[in-house]
């Protein structure tokens, strides 16, 4: 029987365009305004959303159910009105621990978020926010660590009485200047056997005795990766402290590192928090006294101070420093080679090694802790004044017991994961040894324009369709009317397998949307202009159908396949708003093929398929 | 409806001449303005600070550039965009230390200078070594597009054709960026991306015909090669007007209704529209005729469709 699909083929067009349907559904429901709480510390919990519940109530502000997912809060609003009270006054009740944001969450119902399925996600240029890209300066931290190992050469020829003339840094490395031959030797030893990550060579020149050292490829390479990937880390917890709903913290190359902040417009103040510095602080811990009842009573006894770790528990530290970050050379986690439990490795340069020797010496078996001290700059408007505001915070990220007299190298154990070693190798980094930071890049898109963005993006997409289907019933007649109904299923798709993937829309990127909707027809266009063809060789109508969709299969796939590969060379290269160009092209050309071979096919195959036809309705 | 009731038979390739000529001289001129007067590289390309407000009532382009001058922003170039509410500040790159701090300044001192009457529209700012990298990525992204397209198009019809596809590609982007540069029309990196969508509808146009004139050349048995290749323009002379006209209608809207940011992007593909029609019939074919492609090239050894002889 000619022009007839088994049965099949029909159910899986009619199962991919079910699915697709579903998939699409969310983007119809549009976002509710909302607010969403995170922890600071940890995650939120039934607690603080009765917390969250009462201090709703108390205010009479009208919310739906509180909801808890992925250790976020989110409580939804009928209005942004009611939203904007309702941060303000959270922000209030629920004090520091907690960070609360405004957020657009989708409003889509609870049956679809069972199949997963979520609306497309919007780029910054659609939804408004900050983009921020951000450069590591990876030379300074290859010339810190150059600098480190300067003064740890220093004290390991002096502790070893070798007599050199000079050590410095120059342009091509460490350079080290001796006065005879046997001396450079005795250092050249000396550096193969206790330090790690030099290459040495020698040279003389002028009577004098000199040794090179650089940085082996491996440490360079290490260097790079750690400066890159510890800033990606404190970045991250300083968003947190912003209070974004849905913030971007991604490493791009091999230096780069993208933040995006959506809904967030006050650049200044975004700045200065992700710009903030770090340092450390080793203080020994108070533990003749009880420090929950100094938290619960407010009186601290003399000589300590309050602290608080990470998770929230009350510290008490005594007044004197011990140690300050400045001294620390290197932070690495790894294991414990005695126990096999997590541990961190930290390096301490020659000075701070004879502090830290005499300060632990007399308090072997006390515990001691690491603080963790974030300052910034704020710029706040008071008064119609732009006020700098200095702020600290202070917290302790780790406290253990000192087992014997430290100095050099030693060692923290006792952590419970190798993932918590691994965070608290990196916050050590953090705090000593930074890599600066530079925004090479920053883009602040406003709210209004990131709406309107989208009201033109989809207004002229939908003037086009619009027209496009008018023309098509005119000139194909009930061929060009199918033609619309799989141009619509391919719409669906598209935005289907964008919801699906989650994929970023920007503009260009419903740019690409309308582009493959127009190219799209494109498909039906051949099929249709051989149908009619055939038809006017004097072909029967059911062979003209056959032959039509048969032979414009080559020109179709052929001519797709090159626009694909176009698709895919920009979504290579492409960033940001042109990757979403070509995010959707490809999409779009692959939804194209579907339903533009098959679902027509299926479509006229129904409607015309294995019956006594004297003529087409398409046109002529 | 139909746009041509017979089949047409006009002589496309007898014109080549012309065609060429015009084409040449299309792309000299390109090329001269390209060289001469470059282009109006958006702030993509350039680094340095651009900054959209509006105003809540039309503003003088001269207050805000007095204004500007007083925060010591001399060499701002401002200009309105859509209304006369609107207003586009755009400061070159400096090398200052501070070049991170422009933006916020800038738009500070517009703020202050008409109190609760500027929204921020768009502030962003591109450091040098950004724009510098897009430039050199760009062209390298232009041609690895252009190998592969090449590299496919060989594998799927013929050597000669493919050189000609490839002429015709190159062909059509350089009269859309010497559209851009003789008009001195912003280019940044979505009228990019729209310069490599060009490639793809014009190689899909390409590849159309070509599709046809290798089914003809192992179809009909007489006639030279500039007839085969007459026969097949003509026979998807109406598919060719069709797809325009489809793609015309998206594409319009978007030029008029689509907001600044989509029009150079929606002018570079309606460009391209038509260059890419004109160089499938005078570019790559007439190439590939010169090349001296024939018959015996397609020999119908390897059939296509399994059902090949329900052929008339």
């Amino acid at each position: 029987m000619i022009n007839q699909y088994p049965l099949w083929k029909y159910l899986l067009i009619l199962a991919v365009l079910i699915t697709g349907v579903i998939y699409a559904l969310p983007n119809l429901y549009g976002e509710d305004p909302a607010v969403q709480v995170s922890s600071t510390r940890s995650t939120v919990d039934d607690a603080t959303a009765r917390a969250v519940e009462d201090a709703l109530r108390q205010a009479n502000l009208a919310h739906r159910p509180v909801e808890i997912s992925e250790g976020r809060l989110l409580v939804r609003f009928a209005d942004t009105e009611s939203q904007l009270k309702a941060a303000d006054i959270l922000t209030d009740a629920l004090g520091s621990g907690h960070v609360v944001a405004l957020n657009l969450a989708p409003a889509t119902p609870q049956w679809l978020q069972k199949l997963n399925a979520l609306p497309m996600y919007l780029g910054l240029d659609l939804r408004g926010g900050v983009h921020f890209l951000m450069e590591v300066d990876i030379d300074a931290a290859v010339r810190q660590a150059e600098e480190r190992y300067v003064g740890e050469l220093r004290t390991l020829l002096r502790d070893k009485k070798v007599r050199y003339v000079t050590i410095g840094r120059e342009k091509a490395g460490i350079e080290l200047r001796f006065r005879d031959a046997a001396e450079r030797e005795k250092a050249r030893q000396l550096i193969r056997d206790q330090v790690q990550g030099l290459v040495v060579s020698e040279r003389d020149a002028g009577g004098e005795y000199f040794l090179r050292a650089v940085l082996s490829e491996q440490e360079t390479l290490s260097i790079r990766r750690f400066a890159v990937q510890q800033n990606v880390t404190t970045l991250r917890n300083r968003v947190n402290e912003l209070g974004v709903a849905e913030p971007v913290i991604q490493q791009q190359g091999e230096n780069r590192v993208v933040v995006e902040l959506p809904g967030v417009q006050d650049t200044a103040r975004a700045k200065e928090i992700l710009g903030a510095t770090a340092t450390l602080e080793f203080r020994l811990v108070d533990e003749g006294h009880d420090a929950a009842e100094a938290a619960a009573t407010g009186r601290v006894p003399v000589g300590t101070r309050l602290y608080q770790t990470r998770e929230g528990r009350p510290v008490l530290l005594q007044n004197r420093v011990m140690l300050t970050g400045d001294y620390i050379t290197d932070a690495s986690s790894g294991l414990d080679q005695q126990t096999g439990g997590p541990a961190v490795f930290i390096t301490l340069d020659g000075k701070g090694a004879g502090l830290f020797s005499d300060a632990t010496k007399d308090n072997v078996g006390r515990l001691m802790a690491v603080v963790f001290i974030e300052s910034k700059t704020e710029t706040r408007t008071v008064n119609g004044e732009q006020v700098k505001h200095r702020s600290t915070v202070e917290e302790v990220i780790n406290v253990a017991r000192i087992q014997e007299r430290l100095s050099k190298r030693f060692q923290i154990t006792g952590l419970d994961s190798s993932q918590e070693a691994r965070n608290l190798a990196l916050l050590l980094r953090a705090g000593a040894l930074a890599a600066p930071l530079e925004i090479i890049e920053e883009r602040t898109i406003g709210p209004s324009l990131g709406r309107e963005n989208i009201e033109q993006g989809k207004q002229a997409t939908i003037i086009g369709l619009i027209l496009i289907a008018i023309f098509m019933t005119i000139y194909y007649s009930v061929f060009g009317l199918i033609a619309n109904i799989a141009l619509l299923f391919n719409m669906v798709l598209l935005v289907a397998v964008m919801s699906m993937l989650q994929a970023t829309l920007t503009l260009p990127g419903i740019a690409g949307i309308a582009l493959s909707l127009g190219m799209a027809v494109d498909a039906n266009v051949l099929i249709y202009e051989r149908i009619r063809e055939e038809l006017r060789n004097g072909n029967t109508p059911q062979a003209a159908i056959h032959a039509g969709f048969d032979r414009a299969f080559t020109a179709i796939a052929d001519s797709n396949l090159t626009t694909l590969v176009a698709a895919l060379v920009l979504f290579m290269f492409g960033t940001g708003p042109v990757k979403g160009f070509a995010v959707t092209l490809s999409i779009g050309i692959m939804t194209t093929l579907f339903t533009a071979i098959l679902g027509t096919r299926a479509m006229v195959n129904l409607l015309f398929g294995g019956r006594r036809l004297k003529r087409l309705p398409i046109g002529i | 409806m139909e746009f041509f009731k017979k089949r047409t038979s006009i002589d496309f390739l007898g014109q080549r001449k012309y065609a060429l000529a015009l084409s040449l001289v299309m792309i000299v001129v390109s090329l001269v303005s390209m060289v001469v007067r470059g282009f109006n590289f958006g702030l993509d390309f350039t680094g340095g600070t651009l900054i959209e407000v509006v105003y809540e009532k039309p503003v003088e382009l001269d207050e805000v550039r007095a204004t500007l001058s007083d925060a010591g922003f001399d060499e701002a170039v401002v200009q309105h965009f859509g209304t006369t509410r609107e207003v586009m500040v755009r400061l070159a790159p400096r090398a200052e230390e501070d070049s991170k701090e422009v933006s916020a300044r800038a738009y500070n001192a517009l703020s202050q200078a008409a109190p609760g009457q500027v929204e921020m529209r768009r502030v962003e700012f591109v450091g040098p070594q950004v724009g510098e990298e897009l430039r050199e990525q760009g062209g390298l992204a232009m041609l690895i597009a252009l190998f592969g397209i090449l590299t496919y198009v060989w594998m799927r019809y013929e050597r000669r054709m493919a050189i000609g596809a490839i002429l015709a590609l190159v062909h059509d982007p350089i009269i859309i960026l010497g559209v851009f540069s003789l008009w001195q029309i912003e280019f940044d990196l979505t009228v990019l991306a729209a310069v490599l969508a060009v490639l793809g509808y014009s190689v899909n146009d390409t590849i159309v015909v070509f599709d046809r004139i290798r089914e003809n050349f192992r179809k009909v048995r007489k006639g030279s090669t500039a007839d085969i290749i007459n026969l097949s323009v003509n026979e998807t002379l109406s598919r060719t007007i069709m797809t325009g006209v489809t793609v015309l209608l998206i594409l319009l809207p978007m030029l008029f209704f689509g907001g600044s940011t989509l029009f150079g992007f929606a002018l570079s593909l309606t460009i391209g529209l038509f260059v890419g029609v004109f160089s499938t019939i005078y570019i790559a074919s007439a190439a590939a005729l010169l090349l001296g492609v024939s018959r015996a090239d397609f020999a119908p050894v390897k059939k296509e469709g399994a059902e090949a002889d329900s052929r008339p």
